[in-house]
């Protein structure tokens, strides 16, 4: 009944989506109201037919109906309920569903909040949307069906992979990865809608092109730290980052959109990168879609590869559709977006921008060469060879030095022109804190020039950044009579946006400092202990206790515990783990950390005696990993300060002059506030 | 619409298109060397970690391939950012001490690091029972066609390559091609 509801909901959703699809665009161009009526009707029937058809996986999940074959392939009766639930997107074609549930949820949320608005780009951009869907449920109703039917029915099943039953983040990362992954779609969407449209000349779009841009965004850098720390609390080997291809394949999307957020605001204010703009937002949603296919489809080689099934094909037509298609139609209305600007001085903000989004897109290709590689020699060459940590490391740290100085130079420097006095007046404050934070890192032993480096400039940005609250503050205070945290609060309430993104850099800079200090300062030690044995790792003692064995409905478990000492004081008691599941060869670690604001103490148990006698034990001293997380806060909270703040007053004026030109598209003509 | 602009960005992203076509028909775990079989390129490199007990050798000591005809050899690349090479080390140390009295002789190559970083590694990871050697400019790795690290090799006593080992290799692994290599050749000791 599940399985019959299932793949009902997705095959006449499939219909359903190519109609809504066709009558948005149709409808748009026709200026035919009817269609664009039912169209977007169609639009959202797809989303509730989407909804169905993942509610009833979640049930079949939930009730373990094993005649469904995804539930059958991750569904296990001994696995804990929140586990059971998370397992929808576990494996390949559950994480498709919830991608297309995803998809739909926004899109039905884009077209509802911008019904009133008038003109012909929410149309098309619904039509695309739609488009997309498509494609997602064609996935669904062929290749990658999870409704399919099992008989016999077995009994149980073998539970979801067990890295991804291993620790609760995983309840947390890949939702958001979806968010932002599926996010970037609808700023995809408007850009291809302003094109088809007409409305590309005018301004209006591109508010809501960067809302949607800097909504994905946010989920995105939440996805990625939140994945850097289940990396960390479950891998067991203690660190958070590897340029493996799906850490990159998330990443270089980010790198894109970050760029689009910064180039956007050139555009806003000085009319200047409209192309440019359009082609990040191109370039961050296929940089989506070949993510997901080189993950997805066994091309690369990664430790988190899923499955390999036939999608592989679909993923590549449909990325050659998105390609050819989104570039070429950019193309070939590049003319339409001339500048209307011009660059007044070479020292200036969007000066700034302009070097922000060259070293940006640096970054973007050389992390994308740098997955791409493998691919690349063996195609010419016919060799393997895989590209490690070294280069990345090495081709990328002068971009984020360079990145972390502008990152200073940016908020100091006026728009248009800094004279030479504003330039020496707003860059002192942040030199000292350079020097300040030089000076510190050597005191602290800091030796490599890429780790002094990173702090110095990290330090001359924090202070750029840190000042403009300070200052702000002050001023008011002066200004109004205001008391210091009123004064703060109505500073950051009258520019939003502004003030939202020196958040943003401030928490960026918190997680820099976290990354410098751990790879910097790290210590790790091995050793095997027999019961009562101590072993010494920088200023703490491990004494080894006991090693015990437990079973768990879903798992069996060795715990190691230890007893930590500082000199002959016992600080705390920390039990790593090591599990075994009955599907997997390997055992999956549970390392033991102990977070404190200066940094981890992480305990992980390597291997033990079959006779509880003795335990390896990895221990390393991880100085401000927290850090990493609190950042990662810290940035999602500025986004979310920036996104309550719009540049309303000015943007629909302006757009309005524009408008009155262009002869095509006359439904675009009035310039509506949302 | 001006087409011709729209033609050309569509021939500037057919080769991307074409190199991914070309990823999907490649597996990538599948990574065919010619060298199983084949004579084992030689080297002589020099000890930069010692190892311990009765394995050690000096600082400083150089090693022949050549000069191991008659025993089993294996080689084992690593460096100090190989994350994999965390999770076999304790395990090809196991075996190092196992096998030595059965003329079986290991030895680490450093790939593409510090020397002071592999030290460091070693002294981080609870030492290392057998000697590691510098491999200078990689010669040596792309002699073996390396992949990527770890890798694991096993020469005969004859001196070709019998087992190529890709991605982290267990004491049990370890023991099942040691264990037939010995049985094959019999006489050496």
């Amino acid at each position: 009944m599940t399985r019959l509801l299932g793949s009902t909901s997705l095959l006449v959703a499939l219909g359903v989506a190519i109609y809504a699809s066709v009558a948005l665009m149709w409808g748009a161009r026709r200026k035919r109201t009817d269609l664009l009526r039912s169209g977007e009707l169609a639009l959202y029937t797809v989303w509730g037919l989407v909804t169905a058809a993942t509610l009833s996986m979640v049930y079949a999940l939930v009730s373990h109906d094993f005649s469904v074959k995804y539930v059958a392939m991750v569904g296990s009766r001994a696995t804990p309920l929140l586990y059971t639930v998370i397992s929808l997107w576990g494996a390949l074609e559950g994480s498709i569903l919830f991608w297309i549930f995803v998809l739909t949820s926004l899109s039905a949320l884009v077209t509802y909040q911008n019904r009133q608005r008038e003109g012909t780009l929410v149309p098309y951009a619904g039509g695309v949307l739609m488009l997309i869907s498509t494609f997602f449920l064609i996935l669904l109703a062929g290749p990658a069906n999870p409704f399919g039917l099992v008989s016999p029915i077995p009994a149980d099943g073998p539970g979801p992979n067990p890295l991804l039953q291993n620790h609760p983040l995983m309840a947390i990362h890949p939702p958001l990865l979806y968010l932002g992954y599926v996010g970037m779609s609808v700023p995809f969407a408007f850009g291809i809608g302003a094109v088809l449209s007409g409305e590309i000349e005018t301004d209006g779009w591109i508010r809501l092109t960067r809302k949607w841009t800097l909504v994905a965004w946010t989920f995105l850098s939440a996805a990625i730290v939140a994945g850097m720390w289940w990396s960390y609390e479950v891998l067991g080997w203690g660190g958070y980052w590897a340029w493996d291809p799906v850490e990159n394949a998330s990443f270089i999307p980010w790198l894109t959109a970050t760029a689009f957020l910064h180039s956007v605001m050139v555009q806003e204010r000085r009319g200047l990168l409209k192309l440019w703009n359009l082609n990040l937002i191109v370039a961050t949603f296929a940089l989506t879609i070949l993510g997901t296919f080189l993950t997805r489809s066994g091309v690369l080689s990664s430790v988190h590869a899923f499955s390999e099934g036939p999608i592989g094909r679909y993923f590549l037509a449909f990325i050659a559709i998105v390609l050819i298609a989104s570039f070429a139609l950019v193309a070939g209305n590049s003319e339409r977006l001339r500048p209307t600007g011009s660059l007044d001085a070479a020292v200036s903000r969007e000066s700034v921008f302009l070097l922000n989004n060259l070293f940006l897109t640096a970054f973007t290709i050389t992390v994308l060469v740098g997955t791409l590689f493998p691919l690349v020699a063996e195609a010419i060459r016919g060799v393997k060879i895989s590209v490690g940590e070294p280069f990345f490391n090495r081709m990328t740290l002068p971009i984020c030095a360079a990145l972390l100085f502008l990152m200073g130079v940016g908020p100091a420097l006026p728009w248009r022109v800094a004279t030479r006095d504003v330039v020496r007046r707003q860059l002192v404050p942040p030199a000292v804190g350079a020097i300040v934070g030089l000076i510190a890192s050597l005191l602290f032993g800091v030796r490599s020039p890429y780790a002094l480096a990173m702090f110095t400039f990290g330090a001359f940005a924090l202070t750029a950044n840190v000042r403009e609250f300070v200052e702000g503050t002050v001023a008011r205070r002066r200004a109004h009579g205001e008391a210091p945290p009123i004064a703060l609060a109505r500073l950051v309430g009258a520019n939003r946006r502004r003030y939202g993104g020196y958040l943003a850099h401030i928490g960026v800079l918190t997680i820099t400092l976290g990354i410098g200090a751990s790879a910097t300062f790290r210590t790790e030690r091995e050793a095997t202990l027999r019961k009562g044995d101590v072993m010494e790792v920088g200023r703490f003692s491990v004494r080894l206790d006991d090693v015990f064995y437990r079973q768990e409905p879903q798992r069996d478990v060795m715990t190691a515990g230890v007893t930590i000492l500082r000199g002959t004081r016992e600080v705390g008691r920390m039990e790593p783990r090591m599990n075994f599941y009955p599907t997997s060869e390997q055992p999956v670690p549970t390392p033991s950390v102990r977070s404190r604001p200066a940094g981890d103490l992480y305990v992980n148990l390597q291997a033990f005696a079959q006779d509880g006698s003795t335990a390896t034990l990895r221990v390393i001293i991880e100085p401000l990993v927290p850090w990493i997380w609190t950042g990662g806060m810290i940035v999602c909270l500025g986004a979310i300060v920036s996104l309550g703040g719009g540049r309303k007053e000015r943007a629909p004026a302006v757009a309005r002059v524009r408008t009155a030109a262009p002869p095509p598209a006359p439904i675009g003509l009035e310039e509506a506030a949302g | 619409m001006n087409w011709r602009r729209a033609v050309i960005a569509t021939g500037l992203l057919l080769p991307v298109i074409g190199l991914l076509a070309f990823g999907l028909t490649r597996d990538p775990k599948a990574i065919d060397s010619p060298l199983p079989g084949k004579p084992a390129p030689d080297f002589s490199l020099s000890v930069f970690a010692p190892g311990e007990g009765t394995l050690a050798m000096s600082i400083g000591d150089t090693v022949k391939l050549a000069e191991h005809r008659g025993g089993i050899v294996v080689l084992n690349f690593w460096a100090s950012w190989c994350l994999a090479c965390r999770d076999e080390h304790l395990d090809l140390s196991k075996a190092a001490r196992a096998y030595h009295d059965r003329g079986v002789r290991f030895y680490g190559l450093l790939y593409n690091d510090q020397e002071s970083s592999g030290r460091k590694w070693i002294e981080d990871m609870g030492g290392q029972a057998y000697p590691s050697l510098l491999d200078p400019r990689t010669r040596t790795a792309i002699d073996y066609g390396l992949y990527g690290v770890p890798e694991t090799f096993f020469v005969t006593s004859d001196g070709r390559v019998a087992y190529k080992h890709i991605g982290p290799i267990s004491e049990r692994q370890l023991a099942q091609k040691l264990d037939s290599l010995l049985r094959e050749s019999p006489g050496t000791q």
